[in-house]
């Protein structure tokens, strides 16, 4: 066990450098001066080169690179271009927000999804499975800004329920987390219900129910924890999605998290904001896999980690 | 004789001082009360030595102040942090008299020393200012970085600075008007160090409260504020991260006051078909173009009969329906609001069958093709498309290059796009002055290797005049603003590019807001003069 997490995290390790080397390169070769973003449309050509020069930016890849990774290794982010603020500040302000909204929109994809394809699983081939699957794909297909809104208009603005957008109470949460919730859902409701159909065709349940036992009693202690494997491994992978692209549904409910952060740096070319921000994504599903595959074991026994 | 002339200059000098010193409060306006402003993105910093975009520049404006200012909600210059001012004889030397008893937010006086230091610590290249190079006619500039600080700027007194140039500089009253030139104390510089711009500290009308990352800032009066009786409002509170459309459900709701960042142009037609809504949208003009560039060092664009054809091509009028009429129809670089502005030329006039001919001159009856690059964000891609069919329909056959802004900018700079769209990227003035829509952006100044000059035109004949012009001592010389207007004209003939429109500003408040609507649609304050306006409950 500690022999497999520890190599696991070494695999972890090198797939983060990857990432970075990856970015920065991409960042390089980008058509896109980040020095002529900072020094503005009035800047002189002197200024321009001044402050390539303060940056390093005139220094070639390989020596930018190095001392990224320099800097990198005694935890330092670097500073943003144009915010001129330390990038794991600004990361560190946003953070929070993102992963209650994470843990808010998974909770609320699970609760819908989990169930409708239980019942879709229970009543396969019939009208209400046929119907509930349509709807999944419907909401898979689905416009984040488009539901984000609608949802918004009606039961913000229109019912006054929840506040129009905004951060800070449990009350803030519930629209953006179900937005994500209701779109992410489908999802998950497709993989229950092919994941339950398969074990509810499995000899154990035969027996179960051979045995007398009640459907329900059936379902939700034999069937539902053997069904739930594959779910394990899609959180995550959710996790990293929802680390990296939630800009959408931040700005529709005016949620401080860590999309819009992105968005604006990719805009303006800010580089250390860019890196960080998929250093720190590129962790969380890193880490969201590597705990996905050490719970399997907890809940299915037949799996071992080598 | 010598003491003679000296005294007799300087009477001269003084009488331009004093002259459009103020602005008559509203009668009506009322203190107290807060308002609620929104933007979608986060706001950068609050230095005004880097702050320059959209939504800081007037944020920074309420926080700071400048040695010159201007009369709210005109582009007309009043004195601020200076009581008064004299300019020598030569043009050369300005002495800037200070305002006494004027405190920083920490509670200190302002004075001289603060305004060199502000102004040494923008031109000095490790501040990385994107706003140094306005102050290049400043006597020293090239050496700002040497640790010495500008020789041209000395201290006389603690109330008197003298601003030496190297040569004369007619827009040199507005550069002390900009951000860039906002008085700082040093010993706040210093404690925060780069992070000055998170812990603003200005003798501005407000000061920062508090500033919340990706979420809200906070601005508390400064009940010490110079000026008497403003600012009225008791704090402005920015929400940042929202999209326009759910500012605009707010501002319904009665939670935001104005939406920064205008109304989205997918909600325009409805905002204006309701009466209730359209009573609170403020229109007004803003020293704005947009045009389209064509490079005239790669061919076909390098033949004037070329460009003025792509002139004669385009639809305008047409093309302003696109952003639902948000625009009037440009017919040269220079916006309508702008001084020097030549109201007596017409342009080239939409006319598909001339601008043919002038292909078939140059030899290209058969049309050609060739690229035109946009920013990716709407309306851009559309107002493209309109354009390429304009282009089509005399026999130019354009491929559309829809990239980010950063890309385009890059392409521009490099001078490897023939032709751009500026939407998105236009130009707005930084001051009010004919000059600031040449140097950068047409003349040779602009057009090397990164320059913002897309076109890459280069007249030297007109740099020249460009020189001449900006070398009065007054910028609103009449002279002055007759010979921006020829230079202006003569690019038209030479036509490197295709102004398209100006665009209109649309400012919509909340029904509880108070102060002239020239306020709302302030040339410099945008989106609101935060300053002047007021809460009527």
């Amino acid at each position: 066990m500690i022999a497999y997490l520890l190599r696991r995290l070494i695999q972890s390790g090198m797939i983060l450098l990857g990432v970075s080397f990856v970015t920065f390169l991409l960042l390089y070769v980008l058509p896109a001066d980040p020095v002529r973003q900072i020094a503005g449309r009035s800047a002189t050509a002197q200024t321009v080169e001044n402050i390539r020069q303060q940056l390093g930016l005139d220094q070639p890849f390989l020596v930018q690179y190095g001392r990224y990774l320099g800097h990198l290794a005694q935890g330092d982010l670097g500073r943003s271009y144009l915010q001129k603020t330390e990038v794991a500040a600004l990361i560190g302000a946003r953070l929070p927000a993102s992963l209650l909204l994470m843990a808010g929109g998974i909770a609320c994809e699970l609760a819908i999804g989990l169930t409708l394809g239980v019942i879709a699983a229970l009543r396969k081939g019939r009208a209400l499975d046929h119907g509930l699957m349509l709807g999944s794909f419907a909401v898979i297909s689905a416009p984040q800004f488009v539901v984000g809104l609608l949802l918004l208009y009606v039961f913000a603005v229109r019912l006054d329920w929840f506040p129009v957008g905004g951060y800070g109470s449990f009350a803030h949460l519930v629209l953006p987390a179900l937005t994500l919730g209701i779109l992410g859902s489908g999802w998950y409701a497709q993989m229950m219900r092919s994941s339950m159909i398969e074990v509810l065709r499995a000899d154990f349940i035969r027996t179960a129910r051979a045995k007398g036992l009640g459907r329900l009693r059936v379902v939700l202690r034999h069937a539902l924890p053997n069904a739930i494997l594959p779910i394990i491994a899609m959180i995550g992978i959710d996790i990293g999605i929802f680390m990296g692209g939630l800009v959408v549904v931040e700005s529709v409910f005016g949620w401080p998290g860590m999309g819009q952060l992105t968005w604006q740096a990719i805009q303006r070319v800010d580089i250390p904001i860019i890196m960080g921000v998929t250093l720190v994504s590129a962790t969380a599903i890193v880490l969201g896999n590597l705990l996905a595959d050490l719970i399997a074991p907890m809940i299915d026994p037949r799996i071992r980690l080598r | 004789m010598n003491k003679w002339l000296a005294s007799t200059a300087l009477a001269v000098c003084l009488a331009t001082a004093a002259a459009a010193q103020d602005y008559t409060p509203d009668p009506n306006a009322k203190p107290g009360g807060s308002i609620t402003i929104t933007y979608k993105d986060d706001v950068a910093t609050l230095d005004p030595a880097i702050g320059y975009d959209w939504q800081n520049w007037s944020m920074i404006k309420s926080l700071f102040d400048g040695l010159m200012d201007y009369v709210p909600g005109t582009t007309t210059l009043r004195p601020g942090l200076a009581e008064s001012y004299e300019l020598s004889e030569d043009g050369l030397t300005f002495t800037f008299h200070l305002r006494k008893g004027v405190k920083f937010h920490n509670g200190r006086e302002m004075v001289a020393e603060d305004v060199k230091y502000s102004l040494d610590r923008v031109t000095n290249p490790e501040t990385q200012s994107p706003g140094a190079g306005f102050f290049g006619s400043i006597a020293g500039f090239d050496k700002a970085g040497e640790g010495k600080g500008l020789e041209g700027v000395k201290v006389i007194d603690p109330q008197t600075v003298e601003i030496t140039l190297s040569r004369p500089d007619a827009t040199f009253l507005h550069v002390m008007a900009l951000n860039f030139a906002s008085v700082v104390p040093k010993e706040a510089v210093e404690e925060h160090g780069a992070d000055f711009g998170k812990h603003p500290v200005g003798t501005g009308a407000f000061s920062l409260g508090e500033w919340t990352i990706g979420q809200r800032l906070v601005f508390a009066k400064n009940a010490d504020y110079w000026r008497e009786g403003v600012p009225y409002l008791d704090g402005v509170t920015f929400e940042v991260g929202q999209e326009p459309v759910v500012a605009l459900l707010r501002l319904q709701k009665g939670e935001v006051d104005v939406p920064g960042d205008g109304i989205p142009p997918a909600k325009f037609t409805e905002v204006m078909n309701d009466p209730e809504q359209a009573a609170r949208v403020v229109e007004g003009g803003q020293l704005h173009t947009g045009y389209i560039t064509m490079n005239v060092t790669q061919p076909p664009f390098d033949k004037p009969e070329v460009r003025r054809a792509v002139n004669m091509a385009l639809n305008k009028e047409r093309i302003t329906q696109i952003i639902n009429g948000r625009a009037v129809p440009a017919s040269q670089p220079l916006p309508p609001s702008m001084p020097g502005y030549a109201k007596d030329y017409k342009g080239y006039a939409f006319d598909p069958e001339a601008a043919k001919k002038l292909l078939a001159d140059a030899g290209l009856a058969e049309g050609f093709e060739t690229e035109l690059y946009v920013m990716n964000t709407d309306p851009n891609p559309r107002i493209a498309q309109a354009i390429q069919q304009d282009l089509a329909a005399v026999g130019i056959k354009v491929a559309l290059q829809n990239l980010a802004q950063a890309n385009v900018i890059e392409a521009g700079g490099a001078g490897t796009a023939p032709m751009i769209w500026s939407g998105g990227m236009a130009w707005i003035a930084d001051f009010p002055d004919p000059s600031n829509f040449y140097g950068p952006i047409l003349g040779c100044a602009g057009a090397g290797e990164g320059g913002w000059n897309w076109s890459k035109y280069c007249n030297e004949a007109l740099d020249a005049e460009a020189v001449k012009a900006d070398s009065f001592k007054d910028p609103s010389d009449p002279a002055r603003l007759a010979m921006w207007s020829e230079i202006y004209t003569k690019i038209m003939d030479d036509a490197p590019w295709a102004p398209v429109f100006n665009e209109q500003r649309y400012t919509m408040k909340s029904p509880r807001m108070g102060g002239a609507d020239a306020l709302y649609v302030d040339p410099v304050s945008i989106p609101v003069n935060y300053d002047y306006v007021y809460v009527t409950e």
